[in-house]
């Protein structure tokens, strides 16, 4: 093991479908200025800086060069880390790898888009293999909904299962003053939305928004100095697979890389009862479904259980494990930030700064990224150093 | 000198050129699409490693990371193990121009694979299509093949 690494400082900006009155790295620094401010440091104390996005959406190649007055990086190290929809998390942890590797003390993970700078659908789109997938594909959604439909069809969930997920989302974004939509939705919204891919609903799918997040990570023996109650790394894993989509999609295997992501992670934390011992999660959750199909991949329930678990309020505010307190991926969506914002999240729940989203007596949180062609990155946080 | 710091109007800069791209299909790549052209069949690859047969056929198999070399050919029928109807409006990237819809997307298992392709089933009604359906390769003729997915034109349900 490298060496112990704390968050010991999370910032965000305010999440909008458009922000026309910033740059990118004007909107960058928003969220930096917030987390320096929440570890009391100052540009000063940052050893190296870690930023990621999804770069051909903004057209905008050296993101890390190209936005470094906005993230502190002039003249200090500075990585650009782009890995799809899981660049955030993806960011977090190679910033943990910076500190765990004993060469820096404090570090930046910074994440950030602005999907209003072009069409996020068909940026998407070039992510699929131009010769064999991109014909045919559509984007997230369909890729998506397409999973739906054969988990639909092996365990006999309905759409209605799957509407309550987007349900509580949008009900635990109302407690959460950065989430981009602050409307609630009820399943019968839901399932009164235009349908757009079926099974997928505009009430089922995440929108697309501009905003930024950072997180100050700190070496032990700094990270306590810092902050009263450091969010401590116990558990760090990414699992890729192909970006063939016929090579991920074996869909009676289920979501492989979660399964492997988080097995991994459990193994590292010393975790066997994920349920009992993980005290919140916030996961990628991209469109409803995912928030059955994949809590069973990651453990929380066996395969085909979801519905009943959801549905007996298990992962709802107050549950035995509450998912998603800040609203999750379906209130807010800055891609490149959004893997990032569920470590944030988790941070902030084990640093006990959730405010009037604050799960009580947290001790492990655990943290999910999605993307790029069904990939997975798990992160556990805890009070406890490890 | 200074200027006051009033609101002022958000301009925007747009950037709306065509990008022209050359994608390198490859050997094998190729070697499917000269198959459809010559003999209207789908080809793929064997790993000698795990035993799978990969479509379209490629020179790496990632987990046994070996070299793959034994062409098989396969059926044109296969499996639907998902799928979805496209609703939305969007521009495809491809043609700059909006893909027409509704469409369905699927996710089709060829027999004597063991892998999925994706590409489009010829049904957009919810209710004459079913993950498990079996379905068949519909190819355009040979003349206006152009050697890419589209000589392909989509496949068929057959119950």
């Amino acid at each position: 093991m490298g060496r112990r690494v704390a968050i010991v400082g999370t910032g965000q900006t305010y999440h909008k479908s458009h922000r026309p009155d910033v740059t990118s790295r004007e909107m960058i620094n928003e969220a930096v200025t917030v987390a320096l401010a929440d570890a009391e440091l100052t540009i000063r104390d940052i050893d190296a800086i870690v930023i990621g996005n999804m770069d051909h959406f903004e057209s905008i190649n050296y993101v890390d060069a190209y936005s470094v007055e906005g993230s502190g990086g002039v003249m200090k190290p500075i990585m650009k880390v782009s890995t799809g929809g899981t660049t955030g998390a993806t960011v977090a942890i190679a910033a943990y790898y910076h500190v765990a590797s004993g060469l820096f003390e404090r570090v930046l993970a910074i994440g950030f888009e602005k999907n209003s700078e072009s069409d996020t659908t068909g940026a998407i789109i070039t992510c699929s293999d131009p010769v064999w997938d991109r014909f045919s594909y559509s984007g997230a959604i369909p890729s998506l909904a397409t999973e739906a439909t054969a988990y639909m069809e092996k365990y006999g969930a309905t759409q209605e299962d799957a509407a309550l997920i987007g349900e509580r989302d949008r009900n635990n974004a109302m407690n959460n003053p950065f989430a981009h939509l602050h409307r609630p939705l009820s399943v019968a919204d839901i399932m009164n939305s235009p349908m757009l891919a079926y099974p997928i609903k505009l009430g089922d799918i995440c929108p697309r928004s501009d905003g930024a997040c950072a997180c100050v990570l700190a070496a032990d023996g700094v990270a306590q100095k810092i902050a009263k109650r450091p969010a401590w790394f116990k558990a760090a894993a990414v699992r890729h697979t192909y970006t063939w989509f016929g090579d991920s999609t074996d869909y009676n295997k289920g979501l492989v890389s979660m399964q492997r992501a988080s097995k991994d992670a459990y193994a590292q934390a010393g975790i066997t009862k994920p349920v009992d011992e993980i005290d919140v999660a916030e996961l990628y959750l991209p469109y409803t479904w995912a928030g059955l199909k994949w809590i069973e991949d990651i453990g929380f329930c066996g395969p085909g259980e979801a519905a009943k678990f959801v549905g007996e309020r298990n992962t709802h505010m107050g549950g035995k494990i509450p998912i998603n307190p800040s609203g999750g991926v379906i209130s807010t969506n800055c891609i490149g930030a959004t893997a990032l914002l569920r470590v944030a999240e988790a941070a902030i729940q084990v640093m006990g700064k959730g405010g009037a989203r604050q799960v009580p007596d947290v001790k492990n949180a655990l943290a999910t990224g999605f993307g790029g062609c069904f990939w997975s990155d798990v992160v556990i946080l805890s009070t406890e150093r490890p | 000198m200074s200027t006051d710091n009033v609101q002022v109007e958000r301009l925007e800069s747009v950037f709306s050129c065509p990008m022209p791209y050359e994608w390198s299909i490859g050997l094998y790549g190729s070697r499917f699409f000269q198959e459809i052209k010559q003999n209207r069949r789908f080809v793929g690859i064997r790993c000698k490693g795990c035993g799978k047969v990969y479509v379209p056929p490629r020179r790496v198999c990632g987990p046994c990371f070996e070299e793959l070399t034994e062409l098989v050919t396969l059926s044109d029928t296969g499996v639907i193990t998902a799928f979805s109807v496209v609703n939305y409006p969007f521009i495809d990237p491809n043609t700059g121009s909006q893909r027409p819809i509704p469409y369905t997307y699927g996710y089709i298992k060829l027999d004597g694979a063991d892998n999925i392709f994706s590409n489009i089933i010829n049904e957009t009604d919810l209710s004459k299509i079913k993950v498990g359906m079996k379905v068949r390769a519909v190819f355009k003729d040979a003349a206006e093949m152009e050697g890419n997915i589209q000589d392909i034109k989509y496949f068929d349900i057959l119950g």
